[in-house]
């Protein structure tokens, strides 16, 4: 979806990290959704790196 | 005093509401210092750093949340602490509702919200680029919050989004407002035809505050960055925003704010502005008027200015460079006759104490070429605030700075930092004291309270000593923003502080009020 389309359509946000950003878009009744992320293989570069090819494999 | 640590694993939480809650829980009494975060190597640095840090460190993850506290056990115990430390993590989770659902992965969220188009990324920045590049990979646009983002990933990234027509605001993006949405950290502002693209936060606000409080509105507001006009990013996401809002039936004007571009990234700029139909406003803090008017756009003195002419060119109306003030100049006078007369001989110095990146560099470009001003973002080397001679000269200081925020939520959230300024950077010699208040989304929830406060203090100081002090503000704040700007405003003037409708404006008065206090009596 271009730039120009995105203008054209509303806003549905995704939101991973900081929960006051979504909370912010909550409150004002933008459809969003609030991602319990967290660092994958226990933020370790390594097992990162690794699941970064296996992914690219897929 | 003994120093304690525990740790929960597999249980993580963001960086704001952890150092939200460090910062409650170091009032505790019986607490020396304290940290509480999770398991990065950032984090166990700074742990390291303020001497926190045992052996359980060496096997933590950055899914384990630590405590590290130094506590006299006879007032305060580490149980205790831990229990406060929950309470706060489950009232922060209570506050959700029931049916805020919350998937563990971006595939996952996408299933459950069929038609995202936006993922806005704020997890740390060695994470980031990986989230961001699976977001384009679905044909998603991004706004990427997070900072110490690789400029290589940047490059890649917005090479990559580019290719797919996509938005990649970021990184270190703080605000943009799409369809009329706000996103992180952006002002309440109405719709309308001006279209902004910005690479510098608090500018932009100020931009979109300015517009709305002239009457008009804005149809999009793209942040890009702030490295997205160097040389190693070739400006891909300003150019890519910028031939949007062209094609915008929605945008009739086009303004563009950033520090000054590369020179290479600045002639694309010129060069698509010189071959589109629409009026385009240019606000290179700074940057080069003749080419810019070369290009056939509208260059500015300040942001204030670029709102000004922007809105000016949209009804049709002449303009010119908006150099002054909003109140007649005879009543610009008196105010300064009436807060020089307030100082004594010995108080000559200035402390600009900015949480706005952006407005602190307006603040030195009208500003640092007159007088002598230490600052963390000095206009040449030697002015450097690690030059500042024994304490002693003129401060401009940008608080929002990484110096300033290490383990530290940004001032903007968080007005702790500037507080500590006030009581440790301010005194008997101290003349004019500069400041911006930021209101918006993302906001803390009262920043012009923060500021009424020191400067009761500071008052009730220097009244012992038989002295005034002059305090000059702005607010970047509209009538609609949840802090609501005539209620801020009331609150700084009930402490006597002169406050301006623009930066550049309270820029100004503080120049004047330092031009007569050096001419005397």
């Amino acid at each position: 979806m271009s730039v120009n389309d995105l203008f054209k359509q509303e806003l549905k946000v995704v939101n991973l990290g900081l929960k006051s950003f979504y909370s912010d878009l909550r409150t004002q009744g933008v459809t969003t959704v609030h991602v319990n992320w967290k660092p994958k293989a226990g933020g370790k570069k390594n097992m990162l790196n690794l699941l970064n090819k296996l992914n690219k494999i897929k | 005093m003994t120093l304690q640590t525990s740790v929960k694993r597999n249980a993580y939480y963001d960086s704001v509401t952890l150092m939200l809650l460090s910062r409650e829980l170091q009032k505790l009494e019986g607490v020396e210092d304290l940290l509480v975060g999770m398991g990065t190597d950032l984090n166990i640095d700074l742990a390291r750093g303020l001497g926190l840090a045992t052996s359980d460190f060496d096997t933590l993850t950055a899914n384990d949340l630590f405590i590290a506290a130094k506590i006299n056990e006879e007032i305060v115990s580490m149980q205790a602490i831990e229990e406060a430390v929950n309470d706060y993590l489950n009232k922060s989770a209570e506050s959700d509702s029931d049916e805020d659902y919350q998937p563990t992965s971006l595939d996952s969220a996408l299933q459950f919200m069929p038609g995202a188009n936006m993922v806005l990324v704020s997890v740390p920045g060695q994470y980031a680029a990986a989230e961001v590049e699976d977001a384009l990979d679905a044909g998603l646009h991004v706004m990427l919050f997070s900072n110490n983002v690789p400029v290589e990933d940047e490059l890649r990234l917005k090479q990559k989004a580019v290719e797919k027509g996509l938005l990649m605001m970021g990184p270190d993006c703080g605000t943009a407002i799409i369809n009329g949405v706000p996103l992180c950290f952006a002002n309440a502002v109405r719709r309308g035809k001006i279209g902004v693209v910005g690479a510098s936060g608090t500018g932009t606000q100020e931009v979109t505050v300015q517009i709305h409080r002239l009457g008009e509105g804005l149809s999009q507001v793209i942040g890009t960055g702030g490295r997205d006009l160097k040389d190693q990013i070739g400006g891909l996401m300003m150019i890519q925003s910028f031939e949007a809002l062209i094609a915008d039936p929605g945008t009739d004007v086009i303004v563009l704010i950033s520090k000054p571009p590369d020179p290479s990234v600045a002639e694309k700029i010129y060069r698509i502005a010189k071959n589109n139909p629409k009026p385009v406003v240019i606000d290179f803090i700074g940057g080069n008027k003749g080419a810019i008017e070369a290009a056939g756009a509208i260059p500015c003195i300040s942001l204030e200015d670029a709102a000004q002419k922007a809105v000016k060119v949209l009804r049709g109306q002449a303009f010119e460079d908006f150099k002054g003030f909003s109140l007649p100049e005879a009543q610009i006078d008196r105010i300064v006759e009436k807060e020089v007369a307030k100082l004594k001989s010995d108080q000559t110095e200035l402390r600009a104490l900015f949480t706005g990146g952006t407005l602190a560099d307006e603040a030195m470009k009208l500003l640092g070429e007159h007088y002598n001003i230490y600052s963390n973002i000095p206009l040449s080397p030697e002015m450097a605030i690690e030059n500042l001679p024994a304490g002693r000269g003129n401060i401009c200081l940008d608080l929002g700075e990484d110096e300033f925020t290490r383990g530290r939520p940004h001032p903007m959230i968080d007005p702790q930092t500037r507080t500590e300024f006030f009581k440790s950077h301010v005194d008997g010699h101290t003349a004019v004291i500069l400041v911006d208040v930021v209101l918006g989304f993302g906001s803390h929830n009262d920043p012009a309270g923060a500021v009424a406060d020191s400067v009761r203090e500071i008052h009730q100081q220097l009244s012992s000593q038989g002295k005034d002090i002059v305090v000059i503000s702005s607010v970047c704040g509209t009538d609609l923003d949840r802090q609501d700007l005539t209620k801020s405003v009331a609150t700084l003037e009930v402490e006597g502080i002169i406050v301006m409708p623009s930066n550049a404006q309270a820029v100004r008065l503080t120049d004047r009020v330092m031009q007569r206090m050096m001419k005397g009596v």
